[in-house]
């Protein structure tokens, strides 16, 4: 998934041919055109002058006889040539402009900064024709003058692009370290903004080119005897009733140079993005439930979730989530079954990449094209999801699931009040007036406990700590009467004394209103304190399935003792080293052939790698995929691992973590 | 020796009326060769005094003195180096693990040979092989960039590293081997850490003293296993209940703690003591402890101590049973003096 397979991918597609065609045809002729038709390009011939188009020459002639098709083609050269070195000076003079403030001192940083916020708002064909009269008509100050016109814009987009880099950990390590401000742009800041500015300078070379015919047109540009298309269409034009030929060819050569820049940028600017080529990818067997491959024996297919009747909230069977990478289709979330009863509370519990919260978003018909989900079922209070219409399903969902996710800052619009927002999310789907929206705003407000509600439901989002804001996200989830709320990692962002009080807060309005909870957490503590019951996932699968009272008695599959092994305890021993689980899990494109955790587990044999195992039921429901399972009471076999193991472990890893895989999957 | 010295030390942000003090009046010593253990909730000004220690940060009042040397006055040597907290913005996509590294190294070694051979020997200082030097940080995963980002910071040969909550941002199956590696490091180098976390059990594993952070103070300090064994300021033991752990139960609710009090406003902090709306034995549960409200409690000198009118006091206790404040000599504000911790005569 290198950057080269990106890069073939686009160029593979049709934008990227075109472009480079285009690009090839464009050089050649800056390259050929003079040394083939140089000769006949200057020959004057009065015998034919003013001429319209002929077998002879195909565009007409000129006022001397000469040959416009000819003039046209060699003017590539000097049209293209101009508009690249004008494009270099934009880059090179907005380039040292946009960086000078972060190297100078303050007080001359400044006023550059000044300097180039009043260009900007000069548009630049104007500034060109104000720089053109100062250096004079001619090409060198066209040249001059477009190059410096470009300046400013390319100035404000290095100082957009280097503040961005500048916020990074990476620029304060290396202040630290002690490294001098220029090496630290020279460095660091320039490498990084590189790719966007080398896009922008290819698109600025085709309006660059523009520009350049544009002044020529005008007079302002090259001057006679050289020509370039501007000054061709200038002289083609005069005659356009009589040979219209002459003014089309070099518009039409401006047109085709000035789309080669255009593509050729768009082209890198997707290459260099990760946006994927429009290839067809097939969808993988494993992105398909068992109910869409008849035959395939899939885990968890086999084991359907048991069924209660009108007690179940959500049923998901066989649920597969896959997402469209440059490489191919991952299925980061693969034959996940489960059910949630009426308020019944449901944990869920694994390391980042494992496909927890993608689950949880699949519940809710949350994830998107180009991402596809496949279920053999996947009800939510006894409608089918995957065959129900989306209208229907965003009514029933809108009602009876609430979401509360990790940042409650994203999830509000800023713009707006809290009240409103919330006042939003009932008469969406319920049929009362604002009035009594509002006041049911309040009222949930305060039944999450947030002080002086109603003051606070004119406050906007930024005016709430996180741990208020995760209480208005969850009285914005009580504003019709839901049935389950999934929580994804509602307490990771804020500290252990919030964290308890929303944990409470949840347990609470469950108790009252008898919803159902999925809370999707990292944390093994927080949901075998809080849950009924917890799932443990693992590379996109549930490993174990059991109550959270037993969890750290009964746990059977070796990952969830792993797990259970390093929360590092108040009470640990700290003359011993902590507990670990060496290696990594593998990344969703990479998922090996038998159990996903064999690489890492102490008692992995042959059988573990070959095959992978399915989850199995016991007869009080404890569920686990393990071929080797740990028994009650047998001795935890946990690696207690040095460092060097890891290292060892890490050395098959993937080239991607997973996280950051199913990061890019969700973008 | 390489003492690292906070002396009331403030950090202000912003105007003086739109403004917001990150770190105010903070007295802290790292004693050298120990490691001090920063805890406290996000927005509590740890990493800003962190940030301040190495230049990140202005500091507008007090003085941050590494033996005796004010940290300012360093220019292009860093004898404090840092350790962030995300790995995955910490180092430069664009530079070879081995650049990355060299580029902290001091000045004086030269050539390319010698560098080269100090950046194997710091890789192989957090146990990562020797040709790792060539790949992007694209290529590791999240606990060994945390290390490269670790030897990084060893490369300046500096007196004292701070780590700043390097773990927060790692899988708790990672996080052990990140944190055995920095007690190795410690153990094989000598080293001076102030060790900045949100979590007690990691702060505890690693620390020799523990300084607990709120709203831009510090309210508690001491050495581990005193503080955490026997807390003296409610702060701290709301942070120990609150912790997750195995035989805790976080849906307990303490009955005389003030249920749903707004978390504090940095911009605007409480009056008194700045504990006091959350606090479960102060003047929100017991209306009678005005002081709270009134006066600063001063943070006692010495090896161990908590800023609190009624340290020790626990909320348990039956009413009555502990000390009123008849018992507590009163400060005012006005006169409330602060002496800086001290915690070099404990090594």
């Amino acid at each position: 998934m290198s950057a080269r397979t990106a890069w073939s991918g686009i160029v593979r597609s049709p934008l990227g041919i075109t472009a480079l065609a285009l690009m090839l045809l464009v050089t050649l002729g800056a390259i050929f055109a003079p040394i083939i038709w140089g000769a006949q390009a200057e020959q004057v011939n009065p015998a034919a002058i003013t001429q319209g188009p002929s077998a002879e020459h195909l565009l007409g002639t000129d006022t001397l006889g000469r040959d416009v098709l000819a003039r046209v083609l060699v003017a590539t050269r000097l049209s293209v040539v101009l508009a690249v070195i004008a494009v270099i000076i934009g880059v090179v003079a907005g380039t040292l402009l946009g960086t000078a403030p972060s190297v100078l001192p303050r007080w001359l940083g400044r006023p550059i900064v000044g300097f180039v916020n009043i260009a900007v708002a000069f548009p630049g064909l104007l500034l060109a024709l104000f720089f053109a009269v100062i250096f004079g008509v001619g090409s060198t100050g066209a040249v001059l003058a477009i190059g410096f016109a470009m300046a400013p814009q390319f100035a404000r987009l290095t100082q957009t692009l280097s503040a961005a880099i500048a916020g990074r950990d990476f620029i304060s390590a290396a202040q630290v370290a002690g490294v001098s401000r220029v090496r630290i742009l020279i460095r660091h800041i320039l490498p990084n903004i590189g790719e966007p500015l080398i896009v922008n300078a290819t698109v600025a070379a085709g309006s660059a080119l523009l520009a350049f015919a544009g002044l020529s047109f005008l007079g302002l540009g090259v001057q006679v005897p050289e020509y370039d298309w501007g000054r061709l269409l200038g002289e083609g034009l005069n005659r356009i009733y009589l040979n219209p030929a002459a003014a089309l060819g070099p518009a039409v050569a401006v047109v085709i140079a000035g789309l080669a820049f255009n593509l050729l940028g768009e082209t890198a600017a997707a290459a260099l993005g990760g946006r994927s080529a429009r290839r067809r990818h097939r969808l993988p067997a494993i992105a398909l439930s068992a109910a869409s491959t008849p035959g395939a024996s899939t885990p968890g297919a086999t084991q359907p979730a048991q069924v209660d009747g009108e007690e179940v909230v959500l049923l998901v069977d066989d649920l597969r989530v896959s997402f469209l990478t440059p490489s191919g289709w991952v299925t980061p979330v693969r034959g996940v079954s489960f059910t949630v009863s009426r308020g019944e509370a449901i944990g869920v519990v694994g390391e980042s990449g494992s496909g927890k919260s993608l689950t949880a978003l699949a519940a809710a018909r949350l994830i998107e094209r180009p991402g596809h989900v496949a279920a053999a079922r996947l009800d939510f209070c006894g409608t089918p999801l995957m065959t129900t219409s989306d209208r229907a399903v965003r009514s029933l969902l809108g009602t009876s699931l609430a979401m509360v996710f990790q940042d409650p800052m994203t999830s509000f619009n800023p713009t707006r009040r809290i009240g409103s927002q919330l006042a939003e999310a009932s008469s969406e789907h319920q049929d009362i007036t604002r009035k009594q929206a509002m006041d049911r705003a309040i009222e949930r407000l305060q039944s999450v406990r947030v002080p002086a509600a109603a003051r606070r439901a004119r406050q906007y989002p930024h005016e709430f700590s996180g741990g208020m804001r995760q209480r208005a996200m969850i009285a914005m989830g009580l504003m019709n009467h839901p049935r389950l709320i999934i929580a994804d990692e509602p307490t990771t962002a804020l500290d252990v004394t919030v964290q308890r009080q929303v944990l409470q807060l949840l347990a609470g309005v469950r108790r009252d209103t008898d919803a159902a909870i999925l809370l999707i957490s990292h944390d093994i503590a927080v949901v075998a304190q809080t849950c009924d019951r917890v799932l443990v996932m693992y590379a996109g699968r549930i490993v174990e399935d059991l109550p959270a009272v037993t969890l750290h008695t009964e746990a059977r599959h070796p990952y969830t003792r792993a797990l259970l092994e390093v929360v590092p305890e108040l009470d640990a021993d700290r003359t011993e080293p902590l507990k670990m689980i060496p290696g990594r899990p593998p990344a969703p494109g990479a998922f090996p052939v038998g159990c996903a955790f064999a690489a890492r587990c102490p008692l992995a044999t042959e059988l573990c790698r070959e095959r992978d195992p399915e989850l199995v039921a016991d007869a009080e429901g404890h569920r686990v995929a393990c071929w080797h399972p740990v028994s009650g009471d047998a001795p935890v076999p946990v690696t207690i691992a040095t460092t060097a193991d890891e290292t060892a472990a890490d050395e098959t890893a993937a080239d991607e973590t997973a996280a950051e895989e199913e990061e890019t999957v969700l973008r | 020796m390489s003492e690292l010295r906070f002396d009331r030390v403030s950090v202000r942000y912003g105007t003086h009326r739109a403004g917001l003090t990150a770190v105010d009046d903070v007295s802290l010593v790292v004693p050298s060769g120990s490691v001090v253990g920063l805890v406290g909730e996000s927005g509590s000004g740890k990493s800003t005094l962190a940030r301040a220690a190495i230049g990140l940060a202005p500091i507008s009042e007090g003085a941050i003195t590494l033996d005796g040397v004010d940290v300012r006055s360093f220019r292009r040597r860093r004898p404090l180096q840092m350790v962030f907290q995300d790995p995955f913005s910490s180092l430069d996509p664009r530079m070879t693990i081995g650049e990355s590294i060299a580029e902290a190294l001091p000045r004086d070694i030269r050539g390319a040979a010698a560098r080269r051979a100090e950046v194997t020997r710091l890789l192989d200082l957090v146990s990562l092989d020797a040709d790792r030097a060539q790949s992007l940080p694209a290529a590791l995963s999240g606990g060994q960039r945390q290390r490269i980002a670790l030897a990084r910071a060893l490369a300046a040969r500096p007196e004292v590293v701070i780590a700043d909550e390097i773990t927060s941002a790692l899988d708790v199956s990672v996080q052990g081997s990140v944190l055995n590696l920095v007690r190795e490091l410690r153990g094989e180098l000598d080293l001076t850490m102030l060790f900045i976390s949100h979590n007690l059990s990691v702060v505890r594993y690693l620390s020799d003293h523990i300084a607990v952070m709120y709203l831009g103070r510090i309210v508690e300090f001491g050495p581990t296993e005193q503080v955490l064994a026997d807390p003296q300021h409610p702060y701290t033991r709301d942070l120990l209940q609150a912790a997750p752990t195995r035989h805790g139960n976080l849906l307990a609710v303490d009955p005389l703690a003030p249920v749903d009090v707004e978390p504090a406003d940095p911009h605007a902090p409480p009056s008194g003591c700045r504990f006091h709306p959350r606090c479960p034995i102060g003047p929100a549960a017991r209306p009678d402890r005005q002081i709270c409200v009134i006066a600063e409690p001063p943070l006692p000198s010495g090896t161990a101590g908590a800023a609190c009118h009624f340290a020790g006091t626990h909320a348990d206790a039956a009413l009555g049973t502990v000390p009123t404040s008849q018992s507590i000599p009163l400060v005012s504000a006005t006169t409330t003096t602060r002496s800086p911790l001290s915690a070099d005569t404990v090594n």
